[in-house]
């Protein structure tokens, strides 16, 4: 039977930070929606994460952050895509960012993020419409 | 179709180079079933068929993906480069997926040597996803000397993977049942290796047992590979040396004897059978696509106006009439 094109997801934590709930309820509601959600799991470095991206053909990348790393980690994950060619791939961030952050964090080159407390549909939607063609 | 911009040969080229991206949107263009994937596999077809396979199934929560961790380090060990497949079901409701086979692979993710890919079943039947025939394929043209497919969690019946793998690896726990469930067909008729992993658990020697007595009763000819009982604890690596001597031992049954060239035989009659119904399917409801005609057949097996033998003999009369 020929499929509707799936929209492929990798969920990943990042760094040392161990709260791996938000990114399972995301990982699960994603599902929900018809997603095909890959997840990675705690501990993963940025370039843990981009080959996963890569070998698994991810449209969106989607990092939840809860220890205050995400200025860290976020510009390496961003050279590493960019460094991969990844600029047709979606990268969302999630979990607990000060909302001070949020420009910069977009600055570097971040989508999306959807802070704690975010509703699911605007998530859907947004990977819906802006995810890339194939 | 356009793929990255490149033209079929410079693609089939990138993928024998090994190269991940490319052979990642390829697998994706063969999980959606579009023409441009087929092309390109035409091409690679005979540059595969030449790496060590192996298959990995049993029930969800068995320690497929542990012992998969485990195989991987001791192929890896002996220099050998690696291509793994692990299938998650997806959801029948809503068609999405929770694919969790990487976290218990994920030292090797970094690992030049080492591609791993997750598929969603989506809705096929018997353990694998339908394009993982092809992804095994796509594996080996990458150059793989070792792919490993793990099934998502079978029941009784999902054994496509016996026919794709030359080894397969049937994965059981102490604590799922009597000896009455080794008795029935089956998954439990194909393991070349049978690997009791958790043995650490109580009630392993008994499953041990029946498993033993229930394989003794095989009918089996001179000089056939009689399936051997592996016990294993994965999260410990207990038992892993073993379970590679057992794989290698099998490995060398299957070199020794015409077995490899069955197995092959087998693998491509499997292929044959489900390209043949999918292009079928394809072919044939092709025309129904857009037309509302398939909304009506139903429609009307529901009112009780038709039943669906009729439809199918409607839908394939007017198919090659046309033709």
């Amino acid at each position: 039977m020929v499929e509707k094109r799936k929209i492929k997801v990798v969920i990943s934590k990042v760094g040392l930070d161990g709260h791996d709930r938000g990114a399972k309820v995301v990982s699960s509601l994603l599902k929900e929606a018809g997603m095909e959600v890959v997840y990675l799991g705690m501990y993963q470095m940025p370039e843990d994460i981009i080959r996963s991206a890569i070998d698994e053909d991810a449209d969106v990348i989607g990092v939840s952050y809860l220890s205050g790393e995400h200025l860290v980690f976020t510009p390496k994950i961003v050279n590493e895509m960019k460094k991969h060619g990844l600029d047709d791939v979606l990268f969302i961030a999630g979990g607990v960012i000060p909302p001070e952050d949020i420009p910069s964090m977009k600055e570097m080159g971040v989508n999306k993020i959807f802070v704690a407390g975010s509703l699911t549909d605007p998530l859907v939607e947004y990977i819906r419409s802006n995810v890339r063609g194939k | 179709m356009p793929f990255l911009g490149e033209s079929i040969e410079e693609t089939v080229q990138k993928i024998l180079a090994g190269d991940r991206r490319t052979s990642g949107r390829l697998i994706t263009r063969l999980e959606d079933g579009d023409d441009w994937g087929k092309e390109i596999m035409k091409r690679l077809f005979p540059r595969t068929g030449r790496s060590m396979t192996l298959g990995l199934t049993g029930a969800g929560g068995s320690g497929k993906s542990s012992l998969l961790n485990h195989l991987i380090e001791r192929f890896r060990k002996m220099g050998k480069t690696v291509g793994v497949i692990a299938v998650d079901p997806s959801s029948p409701f809503s068609g999405g997926a929770f694919l969790g086979d990487r976290i218990r692979i994920q030292h090797h993710t970094r690992d030049d040597k080492v591609y791993i890919r997750s598929m969603a079943s989506r809705g096929y039947l018997g353990g694998l996803a339908r394009a993982t025939t092809e992804a095994l394929r796509v594996m080996e043209a990458m150059g793989f000397d070792v792919v490993m497919v793990e099934t998502l969690g079978a029941g009784q019946d999902e054994i496509d993977v016996i026919r794709l793998v030359q080894t397969c690896l049937l994965v059981i726990t102490p604590g799922m049942g009597d000896e009455i469930q080794a008795l029935k067909a089956g998954i439990m008729e194909i393991g070349d290796i049978f690997v009791l992993n958790k043995s650490d658990l109580d009630g392993s020697i008994q499953v041990l047992r029946s498993i033993e007595a229930t394989l003794s009763l095989k009918p089996g000819q001179e000089g056939e590979w009689k399936p051997k009982v592996i016990s294993t604890v994965a999260t410990s690596g207990e038992g892993i040396d073993d379970l590679m001597e057992g794989i290698m031992a099998h490995q060398d049954y299957l070199h020794n004897n015409d077995a490899m060239e069955r197995a092959a035989f087998q693998r491509v009659e499997q292929e044959l059978g489900l390209i043949f119904r999918d292009e079928l399917e394809r072919v044939i409801f092709k025309g129904l696509k857009g037309t509302g005609k398939k909304r009506r057949y139903i429609r009307s097996i529901i009112d009780g106006k038709s039943d669906p033998y009729t439809v199918i003999e409607e839908i394939l009369e007017t198919f090659l009439k046309e033709r």
